[in-house]
């Protein structure tokens, strides 16, 4: 399907540095990867926003009717938020669509990677293409169209006219007037194939006369093959991918992680007093948070990355806005920094986490994906993953100081050389409060805390189902993680059966 | 005719492969005029030997090779498979996955067994004269739909030699179908659904497609004389009420009144129509709902009941044209389009009669040359049949030619 063509025009628009000819749209069908180099931060940072907007994709489609205006309302203004195209005008809105375009290829590599991960994706991204298709105007989406080889050969008047019964009796919901007034196209069965098993279209001679109307039921059948098969090729080529030791983790938290609730909204907003948090440091915190508190405690300071990190997590367990600058104040003058000084430079960029400088946005405390995948420490830094982001050996020092058993230990350490952070530190978790198997699976630093809590007060019992996360993404990850937390070798079964899922996707089509 | 013998089988099947299967047609029609190279090559034959011995994944590597092995192991039954990427007979020794279906004309099965809730005469395994029109109805109206509606030119009808009839679509796109196209077209083909615990099968409503229009009218053709004279589907109190249960409520009350003051099954059903036909009349708008019911209860006792799994399996086995078949012995026959109202199941040749035939027409006088024994065929009543047989091969032969030419002319441009 015009495949070197389009490869010699992007390499063209390339070449001439004419940045609207390599986004002609604001819609995609997404047939060419991207061919410039991307940086590892912006490789994870579309990716996190990707992800996140296919989980608000699959929430509203829960929650709201997909036509509805308040599922239209609801993902313009994430798309707006996310810095994703949100609107099909025809703006040229570059590196929104250039965001887009990459984003979505780093999402296939990371979920192409097993059946149900790909059914997914599919799912959300055709939610998302649907809903961006229907905001198109018609001119757009002619030209949209005729972009992606989808634009068909409309049937002349005189032929609509001596057709026009028999157009009008085999497409529900159109009236004679109607038939006039639209255009019919003539396509194949196999691009039509809804329609035709549905009888909800005019067959004639081996062909469908499709109403403009219906022709989004065309162009969805034909981006869902078209996606699927390259989901199905990708997860072929993706060995190669594997041996690149940069993407490898990435990828496999991009999939195996999801964009839970993100804790922005504190449920116990004042209910922490700061003589407490050393004490919940120790018993609560996760690793990442005891390891930035403490540096905290000992340097009187943390570097940016450090502060955002910790400053949102204090944030998200229930300080205040006058608590943080307190506890941040406090502890900072001990060190270099006088009281005059970080009023001035330090303040600010609290307040700001809190919402109440600058563009006031209301930050929300970062996720373990988030932590895992962007804005890696260097010198000096104390945030990131500890699971991810330390000397083997230091970890082991570390986690032995904090004085967990020897075995725990080998088999964190274990889980972390299979990259598999988030399970080391569900392990961690569950040494530390002594429980065998907490039943859920830990992608969020505060939900590590509430879980903590929870189970320190006596308030949860071990064991249970995860209650209030009912979609089945999550479910599935959570699945991969016990399977791989509990026999190892179960894993090399997984993919001999996720093989045999794509064999039968090929032996389907 | 000579009654047929199960037990002969082993006697005659040889003398059947040896004299009266056409070959020589038979592998024009599989190998397809070489269209794709080894096409012939990998495709599936299965057979049923005796005592239901079954053999899968045979494959040849030319016609006159399975010419031979039918004449070695004279199967009881020749079934006919897909296209494979490999050859089917070394299926095993491909890695697994690998072997997969690729191609296979589209075909239809329609089996009497299927209608035994709207027919009175017979169940199951049996079929009349009477009913067998059930099978001239579901030959005309998915024709009509194959080449109207679905565009395709190459069909090939077949009496299944027993109670069915079987279609063979054979042309080069449609052999290319994914199985999802498949079912798609036999969803669009279907109009009757429900099983054992569903009353009404069929539901219309506006607006009518045209492919429901046109069917009814086909069905029309044979209504009367098939379902209210042979079947005298209103013929009894009894019979109408399983009608009436598929007519709605407001209008089942007012029938059931006048029913039985009518004489017979065509004026009890002129009842109903005019009816019927006067909610659909454009001055009865607002008076309530158009109804369809007539042409509902026309569909439901006529329309084509297909099996769906058969047409839509790409690997999906059916029975070869001119295999016996081992209960009836009757030859899986083509169907004359042009003369579909006078085939008689029970006239179609059997294996025992063709060779009865074969001994009294002797053998032939000057020498065998002239004649091969191969061609014994052309002293039985099996020849009308192989003709038609040889007339659809060269069919597509003639529009394969046809497409050289096209192709060679387009290029001679230059």
């Amino acid at each position: 399907m015009e495949f070197s063509s389009g490869r010699a025009r992007l390499r063209h628009a390339r070449l001439a540095g004419d940045r609207r000819e390599l986004y002609p749209h604001s819609l995609q069908f997404y047939q060419e990867p991207p061919a410039e180099s991307v940086s590892l931060a912006e490789f994870e940072s579309f990716a996190v926003d990707r992800l996140r907007l296919l989980k608000i994709v699959e929430n509203l489609g829960v929650s709201y009717v997909r036509s509805g205006d308040m599922y239209k309302n609801k993902l313009e203004q994430e798309l707006r938020k996310l810095k994703f195209p949100y609107r099909a005008l025809a703006e040229d809105d570059y590196d929104a669509r250039r965001k887009d375009h990459i984003s979505h290829f780093i999402l296939r590599l990371a979920y192409c990677q097993s059946e149900d991960l790909r059914r997914w994706f599919l799912q959300q991204e055709m939610d998302l293409f649907r809903y961006r298709f229907n905001e198109l105007n018609d001119s757009l989406r002619q030209k949209f169209l005729e972009h992606v080889n989808l634009s068909f050969e409309a049937i002349s008047e005189d032929l609509k006219n001596e057709w026009a019964n028999d157009l009008c009796a085999s497409t529900p919901g159109l009236s004679m007037i109607k038939v006039k007034e639209q255009m019919f196209y003539k396509v194949g069965l196999s691009d039509a194939v809804e329609l035709f098993r549905a009888r909800r279209v005019f067959i004639k001679d081996g062909f469908a006369y499709v109403p403009l109307k219906d022709i989004d039921a065309i162009v969805l059948n034909n981006y869902r093959t078209k996606l699927s098969k390259a989901l199905a090729l990708t997860a072929r080529s993706l060995p190669s991918i594997q041996s690149d030791e940069r993407l490898q983790p990435l990828l496999n938290h991009l999939s195996h992680s999801y964009v839970g609730p993100d804790y922005s909204v504190q449920k116990n907003t004042g209910k922490i007093s700061l003589e407490h948090i050393d004490a919940l440091s120790v018993k609560s915190f996760p690793l990442c948070m005891r390891q930035l508190h403490k540096a905290l405690r000992e340097n009187h300071h943390l570097r940016h990355g450090g502060r955002m990190q910790y400053g949102l997590f204090l944030k998200g367990i229930g300080l205040t806005l006058e608590q943080a600058l307190e506890f941040w104040k406090k502890e900072f003058i001990r060190g270099k920094v006088d009281a005059d000084k970080f009023d001035k430079g330090y303040a600010y960029s609290i307040r700001h986490n809190y919402g109440k400088e600058g563009k006031r946005t209301d930050y929300t405390p970062y996720s373990c994906m988030k932590i895992i995948m962007s804005n890696p420490p260097s010198q000096g830094d104390y945030h990131g993953c500890p699971f991810r982001h330390s000397d083997p050996e230091l970890l082991k020092q570390k986690l032995q100081s904090y004085k967990v058993p020897l075995n725990g230990t080998t088999q964190i350490l274990e889980l972390v050389k299979g990259m598999h952070y988030q399970l080391a530190c569900q392990k961690y978790f569950e040494l530390t409060h002594d429980v065998d198997d907490i039943g859920l699976s830990l992608n969020h630093p505060n939900q590590y805390f509430a879980e903590s809590q929870k189970l320190l007060s006596g308030g949860r019992e071990v064991k249970k189902e995860p209650s209030h996360l009912g979609n089945s993404q999550q479910k599935s990850s959570g699945q991969e993680s016990v399977n791989s937390n509990s026999t190892p070798t179960s894993s090399n079964t997984t993919a001999d059966a996720e093989l045999e899922g794509l064999e039968a996707y090929f032996a389907e089509d | 005719m000579a009654p047929f013998e199960p037990a002969a089988l082993p006697e005659l099947l040889p003398v059947f492969y040896r004299r009266l299967f056409p070959h020589g047609a038979y592998g024009r029609w599989l190998g397809y005029g070489g269209a794709a190279k080894n096409y012939f090559q990998l495709r599936e034959f299965s057979f049923t030997l005796r005592d239901d011995v079954y053999l899968r994944f045979q494959s040849f590597g030319s016609p006159q090779e399975l010419e031979r092995e039918l004449q070695k192991i004279n199967p009881y039954k020749i079934d006919i498979g897909a296209v494979y990427s490999h050859r089917p007979s070394q299926h095993n020794t491909v890695h697994l996955g690998a072997f997969q279906p690729q191609e296979k004309e589209l075909v239809f099965d329609i089996d009497m067994t299927d209608y035994d809730d709207v027919r009175t005469c017979c169940s199951s395994a049996e079929i009349c004269s009477k009913c067998w029109t059930l099978m001239t109805i579901a030959v005309r109206v998915l024709d009509r739909a194959l080449v109207e509606d679905l565009g395709v030119k190459h069909r090939l009808w077949v009496y299944s030699g027993r109670r069915g009839v079987h279609c063979w679509v054979c042309d080069d796109a449609v052999r290319k179908w994914s199985p999802a196209l498949r079912g798609a077209a036999v969803e669009y083909l279907s109009l009757v659904k429900g099983g054992a615990e569903t009353v009404k099968k069929v539901t219309l409503s506006e607006p009518v497609h045209p492919f429901v229009r046109r069917s009814v009218s086909v069905v029309e053709r044979y209504f009367a004389a098939y379902a209210l004279e042979g079947q005298d589907i209103l013929g009894s109190r009894e019979s109408w009420e399983k009608v009436l249960a598929l007519v709605p409520e407001e209008h089942r009350e007012p029938l059931r009144g006048e029913f039985p003051k009518k004489r017979d099954s065509a004026q009890r059903w002129e009842l109903l129509r005019a009816r019927m036909e006067r909610t659909r009349r454009p001055a009865s708008a607002g008076k309530g709902l158009p109804c369809y019911a007539d042409w509902e209860i026309m569909l439901q006792y006529c329309f084509p009941r297909l099996d769906i799994n058969v047409s839509r399996g790409v690997g999906h086995l059916l029975k070869s044209p001119f295999s016996v078949h081992p209960k009836t012995g009757r030859i899986s026959v083509p169907l004359d389009l042009q003369r579909l109202e006078e085939f008689d199941p029970f006239a179609v040749p059997t294996i025992s009669s063709l060779c009865q035939e074969l001994d009294a027409a002797g053998e032939p006088e000057d020498g065998s040359e002239a004649e091969p024994k191969r061609r014994g065929y052309k002293r039985t009543s099996l020849a009308p049949y192989v003709r038609l047989f040889e007339q659809f091969v060269e069919g597509m032969e003639r529009a394969r030619r046809g497409e050289a030419l096209r192709r060679s002319d387009l290029q001679g441009d230059f």
